[in-house]
This record gives structure tokens, sequence and C-alpha cells, in this order.
């Protein structure tokens, strides 16, 4: 690959390679989904290989008696010398018992799919048998990369979502927070938003909105199981996340939701343009948000001026690439690649709009966005254009590091807090920071570590 | 199917890569879906290797699935050929490759006619072996297809050295503390007026291989990987070998013993006083025979330990333990499963009990039966000491990151007895001031918010602001609730609310 690939354009283009990249096995989901809803068990049902990496990639916590585990798959499971029925039952009994959840999480993996597991044609039965929800996620890395896990899995919740109580029920019936937010939407309709988030990011962005007088009428997926949104035709549903398209799908077509097509609040700008999309969706004149953005950018102003005229480099691994490279440019940087799992255009069609709109207004040439990237050919291009930032998994890191590149991991993207306008801040201290740390270290002469 | 939180050996996979990625310009391609090459992740991190790690994988996805991986896997294989220039390429299936039974060797020899490196297909089962057992077969597969391409092509140099030679086997990435003892061994062998003939498969080039039989004999250093291969180099060449680990003072001296019984028999000329040797550096260059007599140690006598580990690492540790420093050991075991007659005649007359088990909630529940002073064993029962508050070094692999430390850590040779014993005695006197802490009531209890001294605050916390507190992270809390409340004074505002909390972090960007 030459320079000629990377030459920056005018208008938004699409490649795709080879799909040669590294990136974490979508079961990783476990690790923050089992903390966010607490009263969960994730199972995963799969190999020796997949135990491995949850215990690798997931450190310390699984030493705090995590709410997941294996169904580790004997070489009996796979030549069906065992039930798969009865083992199943088997161990979920013995969760029941030990943790009691109101829900067990099956996680599909590779061998699962190979071997044809029915384990939505299980679920059923044995929920049935054991009187505790199962709820199917195929989360394996044959169909999807990283992030895409907690969609298989919010997409596999949209089912269990109940109904709404119905309009005409006497309003005495409902409980008061129920009521409270049929009024503050007219008894019309209301505003469900998809994604799992730390919960205090979401009572963030559902104050932001509050403030906009709009009512958020629940989370998918909530704190607990027991909790999740009612869901039907009169509710409007708005992603927090670029890889929740599954979800969004589900969300539309099984449960006839509307579904709120904006920017991702990534950035002050994410952040305003998601709100301003969903006031408008529901008639409402936002106020005091381009102040309220402009004062967080005002707030940045010291990060902003250590990353101006950057340039920067995503390999790509998370999906959260495109809002995280709008947000940068917006920042005064140069985006020269964003690589990116998977892209579903339509699911991100604001936010690419978005993109678009910002490179001009910034007077940057728009970055080629590609698809199932090759890594190998990604390592070359980063050493003919040596950017000054490459947002990259943690298998690279180091490596590039010791040819004198900064990086910075982007899997911390994933787990930090970077949604809504008080966590603007947040992104920016992780994008400067290797900027930060290396500079301190210029002068010293050592930034080529290997041998050339 | 098993019910399993954690383990303590690594799938099959993982052992090829560790061996195939240890050796120089040998790549490794696996037969995997997306994600599963979270082995580059491992040794770039772990090992903070400085080169990107020489494996790919040729990605099993859904048209794979379908259709097989037909010529994928060989398009994978010779353009890895054309980018690295490897000298060998090893396909190394996984637990996927396994149950898709798809023909890898035809791959692997189509795929061979128009590469210029080797190909050649790792010999493990997913569902028969570990890691370690994975590492040990695979390191006697490349070895062994190199020693007889030499034989066909005729250029195997089977001449002896002519001063005692030795090789060492079994020093690999990611591997407890191998780069270290490496060096050791190095220097021990040195002592002896033993020459290095090649070390494998740590920084080892693969051309070199053919020059294995020159050495006079192999040196095993951990039983878990090399054994395979010295025992082929047994047969093929009668190249004799030393399984001894030298760890602790007593086996170090058994180790020398031995491989200066080898020497003598090849050459009967060679003559080091290695008595004198062995005697001076027992009793003057290492430490640690001193520090066993010193009054230090005598607060040791007869206190329990537990031990658990690897074989080669659990054995030896129990050994020192029990022999060089009179500590109790109570219960003595391995997640060697594969290995456990072989531990428990090593350990035999050392200890109380014997464990083989690779399920860390029976190693759990036994230490929490024995409440032992001290615990050595892998990062797993560092944490089980954790939770029952008994202090634990760490002497074998699974490990984190903190056990590749930048500094000279051996635990093998002569300076391994010092930092063992460094170990050892550090391990007893954090659990003893840790109990005194306790007595004299150190530490704060759970509930309190924040450690600042002073409580005489004129501001009110809103009960859901203060249930958002609760949830930050212990070791930032107090400072949050500082800054907060330092942004509420500032405001003129008396009752901090959630969106006060939002605001001031807001404000301060903290």
């Amino acid at each position: 690959m030459t320079m000629t690939n990377s030459t920056l354009t005018e208008s938004l283009t699409f490649d795709c390679e080879t799909g040669n990249y590294h990136t974490f096995c979508p079961i990783s989901c476990v690790a923050w989904l089992y903390q966010k809803i607490e009263d969960s068990f994730f199972l995963v049902i799969g190999t020796k290989t997949c135990g491995y990496f949850l215990q690798n990639a997931l450190g310390v916590m699984i030493f705090a008696e995590p709410r997941y585990a294996m169904a580790e798959l004997e070489e009996a499971d796979i030549s069906a010398q065992l039930n798969d029925y009865k083992e199943l039952k088997r161990l979920c009994l013995q969760i029941k018992q030990d943790r009691n959840p109101s829900v067990i999480v099956w996680i599909g993996t590779c061998t699962t799919e190979i071997i044809k597991m029915d384990l939505e044609g299980m679920a059923p039965r044995l929920e049935a048998e054991i009187q505790t929800p199962i709820v199917v996620a195929r989360a394996n890395g044959l169909d999807y990369a990283f992030t895409q896990g907690e969609d298989t899995v919010l997409s596999a919740m949209v089912q269990r979502c109940p109904n709404t109580p119905s309009v005409t029920k006497d309003l005495k019936e409902i409980l008061p927070t129920q009521q409270k937010n049929l009024e503050t939407v007219g008894q019309k309709s209301s505003l469900v938003l998809f994604g799992s988030l730390p919960t205090n990011v979401a009572t963030q962005l559902t104050l932001e909105l509050e403030r906009c007088g709009i009512q958020v009428s629940g989370w998918l997926p909530s704190q607990r199981y027991l909790d999740l949104p009612i869901l039907n035709d009169n509710v409007y549903v708005c992603g927090i996340n670029p890889f929740l398209s599954r979800t969004a799908t589900t969300l539309m077509r099984r449960r006839k939701c509307k579904l709120i097509s904006a920017p991702f609040p990534i950035g002050p700008d994410g952040t305003r343009a998601w709100l301003e999309k969903i006031c408008a969706v529901f008639g409402l004149r936002p106020v005091g948000l381009v102040e309220r953005e402009k004062k967080i950018w005002d707030s940045l102003q010291d990060y902003i001026a250590l990353v101006r005229g950057k340039s920067v480099f995503f390999m790509g691994d998370n999906l959260l690439e495109i809002s995280l490279a709008r947000f940068l440019v917006r920042c005064g940087m140069i985006v020269y690649e964003i690589g990116i799992p998977y892209l579903d255009k339509r699911f991100q069609a604001a936010e690419l709009d978005f993109l678009e709109k910002t490179c001009h207004e910034m007077n940057v040439s728009i970055p080629r966005i590609v698809e199932k990237p090759d890594n190998y050919n990604q390592v070359q291009r980063i050493r003919e254009l040596q950017p000054d930032l490459a947002i990259t998994g943690m298998a690279h890191a180091n490596p590039l590091e010791a040819r004198g590149i900064n990086t910075k991991w982007s899997v911390e993207f994933t787990f930090a807090q970077i949604h809504g306008f008080t966590n603007a801040r947040d992104i920016l201290e992780l994008v400067t920071r290797p900027l930060r740390r290396n500079k301190a270290l210029e002068n010293l002469g050592w930034n080529q570590l290997v041998k050339i | 199917m098993k019910l399993a939180y954690w383990m303590y050996a690594g799938p099959a996979h993982i052992g090829t890569l560790r061996v195939a990625s240890s050796f120089k310009n040998v790549h490794a391609i696996m037969h995997a879906p997306l994600g599963d090459d979270y082995f580059n992740v491992m040794r770039s991190m772990l090992e903070r290797e400085r080169d990107f790690t020489p494996v790919t994988a040729s990605i099993v996805d859904r048209h794979v699935l379908a259709r097989g991986s037909q010529e994928k896997v060989v398009e994978n294989i010779t353009r890895k050929d054309k980018e690295e220039n490897p000298d060998l390429i090893i396909l190394t299936p996984t637990c996927t490759s396994s149950i898709l039974q798809e023909d890898l060797q035809n791959f692997v020899n189509r795929a061979s006619l128009d590469s210029k490196s080797d190909v050649i297909l790792a010999d493990v089962n997913h569902y028969r072996v570990n890691e370690l057992q994975a590492a040990d077969r695979t390191l006697e597969q490349i070895i062994r297809f190199y020693l007889e391409k030499a034989k066909t092509k005729n250029d195997l140099v089977i001449e002896k050295t002519s001063k005692p030679s030795a090789n060492i086997l079994g020093i690999f990435t990611l591997g407890f503390h191998n780069q270290h003892d490496c060096r050791e061994l190095k220097r021990l062998l040195t002592d002896l007026g033993i020459t290095v003939n090649e070390i494998l498969p740590e920084g080892g080039s693969v051309t070199n291989i053919k020059k294995l039989p020159n050495a006079w004999f192999n040196l095993i250093p951990y039983r878990e990987v090399g054994l395979m291969a010295a025992k082929y180099l047994e047969t093929e060449f009668t190249m004799p070998y030393v399984s001894i680990t030298p760890m602790g003072l007593l086996e170090t001296e058994n180790c020398i013993r031995e491989i200066i019984h080898i020497i003598k028999d090849l050459d009967p000329s060679y003559d080091l006083d290695f008595e004198s040797y062995i005697d001076n550096q027992a009793r003057f260059i290492s430490q640690a025979a001193w520090f066993s007599r010193s009054i230090d140690c005598q607060n040791l006598t007869g206190k329990k330990a537990v031990v658990f580990g690897d074989a080669t690492h659990a054995a030896s540790m129990t050994k020192i333990l029990a022999r060089e420093m009179g500590i109790r050991v109570s219960c003595s075991g391995t997640y060697c499963k594969h290995d456990a007659d072989w531990f428990r005649e090593q350990v035999d007359g050392f200890c109380d009990e014997v464990l083989i088990t690779d399920d860390h909630t029976q190693v759990a529940d036994m230490i929490a039966r024995i409440e032992p002073a001290a615990i050595f064993g892998t990062q797993m029962e560092r944490h089980i000491g954790k939770r029952l508050d008994i202090p634990c070094g760490v002497i074998s692999a699974p490990v984190h990151i903190q056990n590749f430390p930048l500094g000279f850590r051996p635990f093998l040779g002569y300076e391994g007895t010092n930092q063992i014993s460094d170990l050892i005695y550090n391990s007893f006197t954090l659990g003893m001031e840790d109990h005194l802490l306790e007595i004299f009531g150190g530490h704060d209890t759970k509930e309190v918010i924040t450690k600042s001294l002073s409580t005489d605050s004129d501001l009110v916390w809103a009960p859901e602001a203060l249930v958002e507190l609760q949830k930050i992270p212990g070791f930032v809390r107090g400072k949050i609730k500082r800054n907060t409340e330092k942004f509420a004074r500032e405001q003129n505002v008396n009752e901090i609310t959630l969106e006060i909390m939002f605001a001031a972090k807001e404000a301060v960007g903290a």
C-alpha cells in the first residue's frame, strides 16, 4: 500500500480490505454488561480459548467473584456424546442455586455455531423448567467484532421488554414515575435510550434531556433486568453508541418503535447535535444548548492547543471510530484514516453526514474510511504517513511506540466515560496523554527503540 | 460441560504460539475466528515486546464456515512468506479448526510448494492437550523437522565440540522469569567451564537446529517444556540430558553433580574441582545458606505454608521451604495434572498433603481450611490470599505484568537462591506487619466517604448526589468530594445536588 491509497479526499469514500485485523472477541461485552445489569448472570458457552481470552482481557475483574462463567465445552460435548440440554440444565441449576440471578444470559460462541447447538431452541424449554429467564445472544468471532457483542445481547433483550400499560387504563393504577413520564410526553409517546453506559453517565445524559424538557422513560439495558423499559409503537428510541445497529433494527421491526437517527453524544458537538435531533423529533426548541456547547469548548482550550494541527490514524477495532474522528476533526486534528470493523451506513447515517459537514467547516479533507482493515497494510501506511498519533489495539501499541509513533490504546475509549458534555474532557485526556507524556521525553533522544 | 471461572493453563494453541514466536524469524499463522489473536496482546503487554508479534490469523468467518477455507489459508501463508520472508511458517490450529476438520495438512503441502520458507502444521489437538503440553510438543516437532531435513540433505554435523558444551532447551516467551533464569544458567555453565551451544527456542534460529547434536548434553531447566525434545535427541543422537531444575541450593548442587557426571563420562580428563566450587558458592557466594542459619529465619521455623503452581516450581519450592528453611509445608500442589505422578514422587516426605487439581476453587478451599501463614503460588493464589488476608509470594505462571520485572530476578542458580530467600522472607514479614496493624486498629471502615480529617463542613449533600458519590471508585472519591465542595462554596451553594456535582466536574475538568 502506498501514499496514493491514503490520499485525503473531498467526499466520503469507503474502502474494504481483507479483514486481517486485530480486535477483541465480542464475548468481551460480558465484562461491562454483567456490571451494568446487576441481577444478571452471563454464561459463555465455549471452549478454553474463550475462557482464556476473558481471563486475560478482563484482568483482575475475575477475582471479584464475577457474575459470569464459562460453560466449557469438552470433547464429549463436541462429539455429541453428552446431551447439551441436560448439561446446560445442570450448570444453570447450579448458577441458580449459587447466585439466584433474575436472568441468565447465554453467550453463544464460535464453537456453538459450528456444532450448531440450538441455544435458541433450548432456552425457552429450560426457562420454563428452572423458572429463570434465559436470554440467548450469539456474540461470536465468526460474525462480529468487539463492541458488537453488546449489540447482540441488547437486541436479544429487546424481546424481553414489557409492553406499555394500556393508555385507557386508569392513571391511578400506574406507578407514579410512569405517570409522570406519560404526562410530560403528553401521554402520546415516550423516549427510551439504548446502549450500556456507566450509571452516572446515564444520569448525566438523562439530566441533559430533562433540561430540554424531555423525560427519559427508560434505558436499555436498565440497572436491573427486572426494570427493563416498556416498548411499543408509541415509543421513540435513540442509540447512544455507534455499534448498536442490530438493536436498532430489532427495536423497529419487532417492537415497532420509532428510531431517532442522530449523531452520537460523543464530544460536545456530538452531544448538542444528539440533543437537538431528539428535541426536533419531540417538537421542542432547545434552549441554551449553543451556549452550553461553547462553554464546554472553552473549558477544553488547554487540551485543544495540544492537538490542533496534529494528525491521527485510527486502525479500527471498536466501531467508535467515526464519532471519535468527527470530534477530533472539530478539535482541529487531521484524520488520515478511519479504520472500522463494520460500518452500518444507515444506522450511522447522521454521524457520517456530521463528519462530512465537520470536515468542510474545519476546512480539512475528509478521511478515508476503511472497513475490515488489514493491519499489515495499515502499519505500512503508518510508516509512510508518520501520524502524530495512532489509535490502535494493544497488540500494536508497544511495537509502534518502539518505532517512534505515539499511540493510544483504542480499548480505553470503550471503558472510559466519553459520552455527554461533561465527559468531553475525558476523551481529550486520553487522546493527549501520549502527546503530553512523549513531549516530556522528547529531548532525550530515545524515540527509536528498535535496531533498524 | 464444565462450569469454569478461571484456568491455570491456557488452550493448546497458546503453547504453540509461545514456542513459535520465541524463535527468530518464525511466523505463526492461526486458523481462527476474529478475536482469537489476543496472544499478540499478551506478548506485547506482558513481555513489553518491542517488535510486532510474528503471529497473524487466517480468519475463519461465515464464508469459511459455508465453503471451507479453500484458497484462504494457502494465500495467507504465501503472502506472509513474501512480506516477512521468515525461515519457517507454522500453521496453528485452534479449537475452531479442530471441529471444522479441514485438511490443514493439505494446505500446508500446497503452500510449501510456492513458499521460500518451510511450512509445517503444528501437531496439537485442542481437546487433548493444554498450553504447556502443546509447547513441549511443538518444540520437539520443530527440532525433529529440522534435524530430519538436515539428515536428508546430508548437512548434519554430529561431531561434538572440542570443549564441553550444552544446549539449554525450554526458555521461551511469557515464561515465568525465563529470561533471567537463562542468564543465570549461562553464568553457571561458564563457571563450570562449559560453553553454551544453542538456546532454544528463545532467540534461537531454526537454521541452527542442525547444530544441536554438537553439544555434549542438553539442559532442561523446566520440566514442562523441553523434555520431549530432549528425549528425542537422546534416542536419535544418544545425547544425554539433565532435567534436574537448579532451583534452591540443594537442587542446584544435584544439577551440577549430574552435569559433571555426564562430562566426566565423555571426557575423563575434565578436572574442575566442582566440590569446592559448590561448597564455596553455597557457603559464601550465595546468601541463602547463611540466611537460613541466621536468627531472622529462626522465626519462620515450623510456620505453615501452602505451595501451588506448575510442577517444576511447586516441587522445587516445596523442597526449599521444607529442607532449606525449616518451614512446614502443609499442602503442596500443582495444576499439571498430566505430570501428577512425577510431582507426587518429588514432594513425597516434604509436605503433609498433595493436591493435584486445575480447579481454583479447590485450591481456595484448601487454603481456607489450612489457614497457612503464607502462600506460594500463582497470581490466582495471590488473590485468594488477598481475600483471606494471607500474604502470597508468586512463584509460578500464570502471571501478571508485575511478574515480568525489568531488574535481574532469576529463580534458578545461585543468584536465584538469593531472590527466593527474599521472596519467602518478605512474604512472611509482611503478613506479620499486617496482623499487627489489625490489632492496633490501623484501617478505616468501608462506609467512610472521604479521608478528609475535618468534618465541620457546612455543606449539605442531597441524597441522590450522595448515592452518586458512593458510585465513584474509592480511590478518587475523596478528591471528587473535595473538588465538588470547593466548587459549591465558590458558587455560594449550600446544597450539593446532582446538577452541582456534574457542573463541578465540568468546571474543574477532573
